[in-house]
Protein backbone atom coordinates (compact mmCIF):
# COMPACT_ATOMS: atom_id res chain seq x y z
CA UNK A 1 0.00 0.00 0.00
CA UNK A 2 3.10 2.02 0.03
CA UNK A 3 2.72 3.92 -3.73
CA UNK A 4 6.23 4.67 -4.63
CA UNK A 5 7.38 7.90 -6.93
CA UNK A 6 6.04 8.25 -10.18
CA UNK A 7 2.71 6.73 -9.35
CA UNK A 8 0.94 9.55 -9.05
CA UNK A 9 1.30 13.13 -10.43
CA UNK A 10 1.71 16.13 -9.12
CA UNK A 11 -1.61 17.20 -8.60
CA UNK A 12 -2.56 14.12 -6.57
CA UNK A 13 0.70 14.44 -4.12
CA UNK A 14 0.41 18.08 -3.42
CA UNK A 15 -3.32 17.62 -2.67
CA UNK A 16 -2.26 15.01 -0.44
CA UNK A 17 0.10 17.07 1.30
CA UNK A 18 -1.87 20.21 1.40
CA UNK A 19 -4.74 17.95 2.96
CA UNK A 20 -2.42 16.02 5.44
CA UNK A 21 -0.92 19.21 6.83
CA UNK A 22 -4.21 20.49 8.82
CA UNK A 23 -4.55 16.46 10.35
CA UNK A 24 -0.67 16.64 11.22
CA UNK A 25 -0.95 20.13 13.30
CA UNK A 26 -4.66 19.13 14.89
CA UNK A 27 -2.89 15.58 15.64
CA UNK A 28 -0.04 17.66 17.18
CA UNK A 29 -2.05 20.31 19.40
CA UNK A 30 -5.22 17.08 20.25
CA UNK A 31 -1.77 14.50 21.54
CA UNK A 32 -0.10 18.12 23.34
CA UNK A 33 -2.75 18.18 25.22
CA UNK A 34 -4.07 14.39 25.37
CA UNK A 35 -0.63 13.04 26.15
CA UNK A 36 0.62 12.01 29.24
CA UNK A 37 4.19 11.31 30.06
CA UNK A 38 3.71 7.74 31.20
CA UNK A 39 2.17 6.91 27.80
CA UNK A 40 5.41 8.03 25.80
CA UNK A 41 6.74 4.60 25.85
CA UNK A 42 3.71 3.21 24.65
CA UNK A 43 3.49 5.60 21.72
CA UNK A 44 6.84 4.93 20.70
CA UNK A 45 6.43 1.19 21.17
CA UNK A 46 3.27 1.42 18.69
CA UNK A 47 5.27 3.38 15.66
CA UNK A 48 7.87 0.65 16.03
CA UNK A 49 5.57 -1.89 15.97
CA UNK A 50 3.51 -0.23 12.48
CA UNK A 51 7.05 0.31 11.24
CA UNK A 52 8.05 -3.87 11.46
CA UNK A 53 4.86 -5.29 11.23
CA UNK A 54 4.71 -3.69 7.57
CA UNK A 55 7.66 -5.40 7.01
CA UNK A 56 6.22 -8.97 7.06
CA UNK A 57 5.39 -9.10 3.80
CA UNK A 58 2.42 -11.54 3.00
CA UNK A 59 2.06 -13.24 -0.46
CA UNK A 60 -0.57 -14.61 -2.80
CA UNK A 61 1.56 -17.03 -4.07
CA UNK A 62 2.68 -16.27 -7.71
CA UNK A 63 1.07 -13.16 -7.45
CA UNK A 64 1.87 -9.65 -5.60
CA UNK A 65 2.08 -9.08 -1.69
CA UNK A 66 0.68 -6.99 1.00
CA UNK A 67 1.13 -6.13 4.60
CA UNK A 68 -0.36 -5.25 7.71
CA UNK A 69 -0.13 -1.55 9.13
CA UNK A 70 -0.70 -2.40 12.73
CA UNK A 71 -2.30 1.50 12.97
CA UNK A 72 -5.77 0.01 14.34
CA UNK A 73 -4.09 -1.23 17.67
CA UNK A 74 -2.50 1.88 17.85
CA UNK A 75 -5.70 3.30 17.54
CA UNK A 76 -7.22 1.77 20.43
CA UNK A 77 -4.37 1.77 22.67
CA UNK A 78 -3.69 5.35 22.54
CA UNK A 79 -6.74 7.20 20.32
CA UNK A 80 -6.74 8.15 16.29
CA UNK A 81 -5.21 11.41 16.75
CA UNK A 82 -1.82 9.85 18.93
CA UNK A 83 -2.07 6.81 16.25
CA UNK A 84 -1.97 9.51 13.24
CA UNK A 85 1.55 10.31 14.50
CA UNK A 86 2.73 7.15 15.42
CA UNK A 87 2.06 5.64 12.02
CA UNK A 88 2.94 9.13 10.54
CA UNK A 89 6.52 8.60 12.16
CA UNK A 90 6.93 5.01 10.95
CA UNK A 91 5.74 5.74 7.67
CA UNK A 92 8.46 9.11 6.69
CA UNK A 93 11.19 6.80 7.80
CA UNK A 94 10.50 4.08 5.54
CA UNK A 95 10.44 6.42 2.62
CA UNK A 96 13.38 8.21 3.49
CA UNK A 97 15.45 5.45 4.80
CA UNK A 98 14.11 2.24 2.97
CA UNK A 99 12.48 4.06 -0.34
CA UNK A 100 9.44 1.94 0.64
CA UNK A 101 6.69 4.63 -0.33
CA UNK A 102 7.63 7.36 -2.26
CA UNK A 103 9.00 10.92 -1.01
CA UNK A 104 5.94 12.85 -3.41
CA UNK A 105 3.84 10.50 -1.86
CA UNK A 106 4.30 10.89 1.53
CA UNK A 107 1.17 12.84 1.82
CA UNK A 108 -1.10 10.36 -0.18
CA UNK A 109 0.67 7.33 1.79
CA UNK A 110 0.04 8.98 5.15
CA UNK A 111 -3.54 10.07 4.17
CA UNK A 112 -4.78 6.11 3.76
CA UNK A 113 -2.46 4.92 6.46
CA UNK A 114 -1.65 6.91 9.08
CA UNK A 115 -5.33 8.80 8.82
CA UNK A 116 -7.60 6.92 6.88
CA UNK A 117 -6.98 3.79 8.77
CA UNK A 118 -6.46 4.81 12.75
CA UNK A 119 -9.53 6.64 12.28
CA UNK A 120 -12.13 4.27 10.77
CA UNK A 121 -10.16 1.18 13.19
CA UNK A 122 -10.86 3.80 15.81
CA UNK A 123 -14.39 4.38 15.58
CA UNK A 124 -15.92 0.55 14.23
CA UNK A 125 -13.90 -0.50 17.27
CA UNK A 126 -15.51 2.13 19.69
CA UNK A 127 -18.94 1.18 18.10
CA UNK A 128 -18.48 -2.34 18.71
CA UNK A 129 -17.20 -2.59 21.88
CA UNK A 130 -19.24 0.32 23.50
CA UNK A 131 -20.31 0.15 26.99
CA UNK A 132 -18.42 -3.56 27.58
CA UNK A 133 -15.80 -3.84 30.19
CA UNK A 134 -12.19 -3.85 29.63
CA UNK A 135 -11.95 -7.93 30.08
CA UNK A 136 -15.30 -8.33 27.98
CA UNK A 137 -15.01 -10.96 24.71
CA UNK A 138 -16.50 -8.25 22.50
CA UNK A 139 -13.00 -6.14 22.77
CA UNK A 140 -11.40 -8.81 21.27
CA UNK A 141 -14.23 -9.40 17.82
CA UNK A 142 -14.60 -5.72 18.07
CA UNK A 143 -10.81 -4.70 17.41
CA UNK A 144 -10.09 -7.81 14.50
CA UNK A 145 -13.82 -6.33 12.88
CA UNK A 146 -11.94 -2.67 13.21
CA UNK A 147 -8.64 -4.06 11.69
CA UNK A 148 -10.90 -5.52 8.72
CA UNK A 149 -12.41 -3.02 7.75
CA UNK A 150 -10.14 0.02 8.18
CA UNK A 151 -7.15 -2.08 6.49
CA UNK A 152 -9.64 -2.48 3.93
CA UNK A 153 -11.07 1.25 3.58
CA UNK A 154 -7.32 2.37 2.89
CA UNK A 155 -6.85 0.04 0.26
CA UNK A 156 -9.40 1.25 -0.93
CA UNK A 157 -8.54 4.80 -0.95
CA UNK A 158 -4.90 3.71 -2.47
CA UNK A 159 -7.27 2.00 -5.57
CA UNK A 160 -8.78 5.59 -6.49
CA UNK A 161 -6.26 7.49 -6.40
CA UNK A 162 -3.67 4.98 -8.44
CA UNK A 163 -7.03 4.78 -10.44
CA UNK A 164 -7.78 8.27 -11.63
CA UNK A 165 -4.14 8.67 -12.41
CA UNK A 166 -4.62 7.76 -16.02
CA UNK A 167 -7.74 9.91 -16.07
CA UNK A 168 -5.78 12.92 -15.14
CA UNK A 169 -2.65 12.67 -16.87
CA UNK A 170 -1.96 11.24 -20.79
CA UNK A 171 0.43 11.99 -23.67
CA UNK A 172 -0.91 12.88 -26.81
CA UNK A 173 -0.79 9.99 -27.86
CA UNK A 174 -2.70 8.54 -25.45
CA UNK A 175 -0.11 6.57 -23.11
CA UNK A 176 -0.30 7.43 -19.41
CA UNK A 177 1.82 9.32 -17.38
CA UNK A 178 1.85 7.90 -13.94
CA UNK A 179 0.13 4.72 -12.72
CA UNK A 180 -1.44 3.24 -16.16
CA UNK A 181 -3.80 1.59 -14.25
CA UNK A 182 -7.88 2.87 -14.34
CA UNK A 183 -10.19 3.09 -11.62
CA UNK A 184 -11.27 -0.19 -13.46
CA UNK A 185 -8.17 -1.85 -12.51
CA UNK A 186 -6.43 -0.36 -9.67
CA UNK A 187 -9.51 -0.88 -6.91
CA UNK A 188 -10.59 -4.67 -7.86
CA UNK A 189 -7.03 -5.21 -7.42
CA UNK A 190 -6.44 -3.05 -4.49
CA UNK A 191 -9.62 -4.16 -2.67
CA UNK A 192 -9.45 -7.86 -3.78
CA UNK A 193 -6.39 -8.56 -2.29
CA UNK A 194 -7.21 -7.02 1.10
CA UNK A 195 -10.66 -8.20 1.45
CA UNK A 196 -9.64 -11.52 0.56
CA UNK A 197 -6.45 -12.01 2.56
CA UNK A 198 -4.17 -9.08 3.63
CA UNK A 199 -7.12 -7.45 5.86
CA UNK A 200 -7.74 -11.02 7.69
CA UNK A 201 -4.34 -10.08 8.50
CA UNK A 202 -4.80 -6.61 9.91
CA UNK A 203 -7.75 -8.32 12.02
CA UNK A 204 -6.12 -10.97 13.71
CA UNK A 205 -2.93 -9.04 14.35
CA UNK A 206 -4.96 -6.36 16.31
CA UNK A 207 -7.67 -8.81 17.79
CA UNK A 208 -4.45 -11.16 19.43
CA UNK A 209 -2.92 -8.02 20.66
CA UNK A 210 -6.04 -6.59 22.58
CA UNK A 211 -6.39 -10.47 24.01
CA UNK A 212 -3.16 -10.29 25.14
CA UNK A 213 -3.39 -7.34 26.97
CA UNK A 214 -7.13 -8.25 28.31
CA UNK A 215 -5.15 -10.87 30.33
CA UNK A 216 -1.63 -9.17 30.73
CA UNK A 217 -2.46 -5.51 31.72
CA UNK A 218 -6.15 -4.87 31.05
CA UNK A 219 -5.39 -1.06 32.01
CA UNK A 220 -3.90 -0.46 28.99
CA UNK A 221 -7.23 -1.20 27.42
CA UNK A 222 -8.47 1.60 29.56
CA UNK A 223 -5.44 4.57 28.75
CA UNK A 224 -7.40 5.46 25.89
CA UNK A 225 -10.04 6.97 27.86
CA UNK A 226 -7.97 9.54 28.35
CA UNK A 227 -6.89 10.45 25.09
CA UNK A 228 -10.04 10.40 23.89
CA UNK A 229 -11.59 13.90 22.84
CA UNK B 1 7.96 -7.97 34.30
CA UNK B 2 5.83 -4.88 33.93
CA UNK B 3 3.81 -4.89 30.46
CA UNK B 4 5.84 -1.98 28.57
CA UNK B 5 9.23 -4.48 29.37
CA UNK B 6 7.07 -7.59 27.70
CA UNK B 7 6.43 -5.08 24.57
CA UNK B 8 9.56 -3.89 24.09
CA UNK B 9 10.98 -7.99 24.38
CA UNK B 10 7.90 -8.66 21.72
CA UNK B 11 9.15 -5.86 19.47
CA UNK B 12 12.80 -7.59 19.41
CA UNK B 13 11.06 -10.76 18.74
CA UNK B 14 9.16 -9.48 15.37
CA UNK B 15 12.88 -7.89 14.57
CA UNK B 16 14.21 -11.29 14.41
CA UNK B 17 11.33 -12.82 12.91
CA UNK B 18 11.44 -10.24 10.05
CA UNK B 19 13.52 -11.84 7.34
CA UNK B 20 10.01 -14.01 7.04
CA UNK B 21 8.66 -10.99 5.20
CA UNK B 22 11.15 -11.56 2.66
CA UNK B 23 11.36 -15.46 2.41
CA UNK B 24 7.47 -16.46 2.53
CA UNK B 25 7.02 -13.75 -0.53
CA UNK B 26 10.15 -15.58 -2.12
CA UNK B 27 9.12 -18.88 -1.83
CA UNK B 28 5.94 -18.48 -2.97
CA UNK B 29 7.21 -16.50 -5.90
CA UNK B 30 5.51 -13.15 -5.30
CA UNK B 31 6.53 -10.49 -7.09
CA UNK B 32 5.99 -6.97 -5.76
CA UNK B 33 2.99 -5.57 -3.96
CA UNK B 34 0.51 -4.24 -6.32
CA UNK B 35 0.76 -0.87 -8.09
CA UNK B 36 4.91 -0.61 -6.49
CA UNK B 37 6.66 -2.66 -9.71
CA UNK B 38 9.97 -1.30 -10.97
CA UNK B 39 10.24 0.54 -14.32
CA UNK B 40 11.53 -2.99 -15.66
CA UNK B 41 8.31 -4.72 -14.37
CA UNK B 42 5.77 -1.95 -15.32
CA UNK B 43 7.53 -2.55 -19.03
CA UNK B 44 6.89 -6.14 -19.28
CA UNK B 45 3.41 -5.52 -17.63
CA UNK B 46 2.24 -2.98 -20.21
CA UNK B 47 4.89 -2.76 -23.16
CA UNK B 48 5.99 1.30 -22.12
CA UNK B 49 7.28 3.00 -19.07
CA UNK B 50 4.95 6.01 -18.65
CA UNK B 51 7.31 9.20 -19.08
CA UNK B 52 6.37 10.56 -15.55
CA UNK B 53 6.97 7.66 -13.52
CA UNK B 54 10.30 7.30 -15.42
CA UNK B 55 10.84 10.58 -14.55
CA UNK B 56 10.05 10.57 -10.98
CA UNK B 57 10.40 6.99 -9.78
CA UNK B 58 14.61 7.17 -9.25
CA UNK B 59 14.20 10.49 -7.52
CA UNK B 60 15.15 9.40 -4.16
CA UNK B 61 18.20 7.54 -3.73
CA UNK B 62 17.07 5.46 0.19
CA UNK B 63 20.36 4.84 1.61
CA UNK B 64 19.17 1.39 2.66
CA UNK B 65 16.65 0.32 -0.59
CA UNK B 66 13.72 -2.46 -0.10
CA UNK B 67 15.60 -3.36 3.42
CA UNK B 68 18.72 -4.13 1.64
CA UNK B 69 22.22 -2.97 2.28
CA UNK B 70 22.90 -0.76 -1.04
CA UNK B 71 24.64 -2.96 -3.52
CA UNK B 72 22.93 -6.07 -2.13
CA UNK B 73 20.69 -6.91 -5.21
CA UNK B 74 21.39 -10.69 -5.93
CA UNK B 75 22.69 -11.94 -2.80
CA UNK B 76 21.84 -14.65 -1.11
CA UNK B 77 18.63 -15.33 1.02
CA UNK B 78 20.98 -15.59 3.92
CA UNK B 79 22.64 -12.37 3.32
CA UNK B 80 19.44 -10.57 2.48
CA UNK B 81 17.97 -11.75 5.93
CA UNK B 82 20.78 -10.19 7.72
CA UNK B 83 20.20 -6.84 5.58
CA UNK B 84 16.88 -7.09 6.59
CA UNK B 85 17.05 -7.37 10.30
CA UNK B 86 19.21 -4.82 10.32
CA UNK B 87 17.25 -2.69 8.54
CA UNK B 88 14.21 -3.62 10.53
CA UNK B 89 16.55 -2.59 14.15
CA UNK B 90 17.82 0.85 12.28
CA UNK B 91 14.54 1.85 11.80
CA UNK B 92 12.88 0.67 15.01
CA UNK B 93 15.94 2.22 16.57
CA UNK B 94 15.34 6.08 14.40
CA UNK B 95 11.16 5.54 15.22
CA UNK B 96 11.57 5.05 18.09
CA UNK B 97 13.95 8.03 18.84
CA UNK B 98 11.67 10.21 16.93
CA UNK B 99 8.79 9.91 18.89
CA UNK B 100 10.23 10.28 22.11
CA UNK B 101 11.91 13.85 20.44
CA UNK B 102 8.22 14.75 19.12
CA UNK B 103 6.70 13.26 21.98
CA UNK B 104 9.47 15.75 24.29
CA UNK B 105 8.68 18.75 22.24
CA UNK B 106 5.46 18.71 22.34
CA UNK B 107 5.12 17.79 25.98
CA UNK B 108 8.07 20.44 26.87
CA UNK B 109 5.97 23.53 25.21
CA UNK B 110 2.25 23.11 27.11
Amino acid sequence: MHIPDGYLGPATCGFFYLVMLPIWTTASRIVKKTLNARQVPMLAIGAAFSFVIMMFNIPIPGGTTGHAVGGVLVAILLGPWAACIAITVALVIQALLFGDGGITAIGANCFNMAFVLPFAGYYIYKMISYNCPENSKRRIIAAGIAGYFALNLAALFTGIEFGLQPLLHYTASGQSLYCPYGLNVAIPAMAGEHLLIFGWVEAIVTALVVKYLQKQDPVLLGMRKEVEL
Amino acid sequence: MKTIAKLWIGLGVLVLLSPLGLLFPEHFKAGAAWGEWGTEEIQKLIGYIPQGLAKFSSLWSAPLPDYAFKGQEGAGLSALSLGYIVSALIGILIVVALVFLIAKLLIKNK
